[in-house]
């Protein structure tokens, strides 16, 4: 049995995340008390608009993750574009310039280990839409640390391999509609 | 006490031994670098060295020196691009130039120059804009393979198109091409770019001020740090800076959580280009 409450929230979506964030992230109530840290793909050549999109739509504060930046709770972070976001031990964010992993950069597989090593138990992590594998490492990792894996229903995704590599790679997933994430994020 | 995750933990104290020895041994201090990046490319090097544990990956950096550069490699090579962030480098040319041409000498240091894309960058956009005769470039890193790709000034052909697009966005007065001779799937920079310029093996970690420049531009090296240990960089490069220096970070470091914070100003905010106040 789980005897830990979840800490934070990560997310990585690919082709198909505004929409999927759509869902879920305006439905977060203002009162929510988790950090909800985000990986989408994006290119990197560009100012990421993700943020500013998503404050417009949301009653959470939502920021692009600054290098280390305290977490706290009821925000939403973005990782820039064209860096690693990582979470430290003490609960801090960090960015890297290391090399893109998967072709991508930020990866959702670098957050998620990150993640899972400083949140362990404490930490729900939610793979939605996307047209690569990245995130089924990280996941894993997640669920390794005794974390809690969620996956976006392959049969109403976007684009279906992301979430399909993450249940591969995770059996244990479970395996939600975004409706059903967006609520679930608020009753756990 | 307990300890929520035994076999994470075990890692942990690994990790902290073997950054410990590297330091004692080679005076390498990797100490406090931020774990969470630090840590991902310990367990790459770990996974490419071929050992099973960091345990054994210490052993064998205590006993075999070869191992010494091998792990380096791991721990400090960053690949950057030249004109990487263009708007950073148009914010150099349209806004700190002017002030920069108002001294008869210049000081420029590149802190972490890595394998030199960002010197070359500087000594180019220096050069259209008539300022290379009079400045003195510092090119530091501490590592001394890094160092010497920089003075070779050698670079992959494929990366060159990247360039080229990012020198023209940032305002590039010439072509790229004017500066360097391509063979065999390479470039050879120019070595004229270098005549100006110091290469050396220089530590932020450990090493002192370096005295009166007028630019210190140190991007994406301080992400790798923790906050400590940022600040001590920033406190050696607010020591190092004339009055009135600029200090260029990345786009995406601020000092906003620095102790040190209140001895910079914003000069051109959206591209981290800060100015050091009057005492």
């Amino acid at each position: 049995m789980r005897s830990v409450a979840p800490e934070a929230v990560v997310i990585g979506a690919s082709a198909g995340a505004l929409e999927a964030l759509s869902v879920i992230l305006p439905a977060l109530p203002k009162n929510f008390r988790m950090p909800v840290i985000v990986v989408v793909h994006v290119p990197s050549d560009k100012r990421s608009i993700l943020a500013d999109l998503f404050r417009a739509k949301c009653r959470l504060s939502v920021r692009e993750a600054e290098d280390k930046e305290p977490i706290t709770g009821g925000t939403v972070y973005f990782a820039p574009p064209d860096y690693h976001l990582l979470v430290e031990d003490g609960k801090s964010l960090s960015l890297s310039s290391d090399e893109p992993v998967l072709f991508s950069r930020p990866s959702i597989d670098v957050l998620f280990e990150s993640a899972a090593d400083a949140f362990g138990r404490s930490l729900i992590a939610v793979i939605l839409t996307g047209a690569n594998h990245d995130g089924a490492k990280g996941l894993r990792a997640v669920t390794g640390a005794g974390g809690i894996a969620v996956v976006q229903n392959p049969e109403n995704a976007f684009a279906t391999a992301m979430p399909e590599a993450a249940i591969r790679m995770c059996p244990g997933a479970r395996v939600m509609s975004l409706e059903a994430i967006a609520q679930y994020l608020q009753e756990v | 006490m307990t300890a929520p995750h035994p076999s994470e933990k075990i890692e942990d104290i690994e990790i902290r031994l073997l950054l410990e020895a590297l330091f004692l041994k080679y005076h390498y201090d990797f100490r406090n670098y931020a774990m969470a990046s630090i840590k991902r490319r310990l367990k790459q090097a770990r996974e490419q060295l071929g050992f099973a544990t960091f345990s054994a990956l210490q052993e064998s950096l205590l006993h075999d020196p070869a191992m010494l550069p091998r792990l380096l490699g791991f721990l400090t090579v960053q690949v950057s691009e030249m004109f990487r962030d263009p708007t950073y480098f148009k914010a150099i040319r349209e806004k700190v130039v002017p002030h920069l041409r108002t001294y008869p000498s210049l000081k420029v240091w590149i802190a972490g120059c890595s394998g030199g894309e960002e010197l070359y960058s500087l000594a180019i956009l220096f050069r259209e804009e008539g300022l290379e005769d009079r400045t003195l470039f510092y090119a530091t890193d501490i590592n001394q393979d890094a160092l010497n790709a920089a003075e070779s000034g050698i670079f992959s052909l494929d990366r060159v198109p990247l360039f080229t697009e990012n020198h023209r966005r940032s305002g590039g007065l010439s072509s790229l091409s004017d500066y360097y001779q391509a063979a065999y799937g390479r470039v050879s920079f120019d070595k004229s770019l270098r005549r100006n310029v110091v290469f050396s093996d220089h530590s932020l970690v450990t090493d002192a001020v370096f005295g009166e420049m007028h630019l210190i531009s140190c991007r994406n090296v301080m992400i790798y740090f923790d906050r400590d240990l940022q600040d001590r960089a920033l406190g050696l490069f607010k020591d190092s800076l004339a009055r009135k220096g600029f200090l260029g970070l990345g786009a995406k470091e601020s000092l906003r959580f620095s102790r040190h914070a209140g001895a910079f100003a914003d000069f051109v905010r959206e591209d981290r280009i800060y100015q050091r106040r009057d005492e």
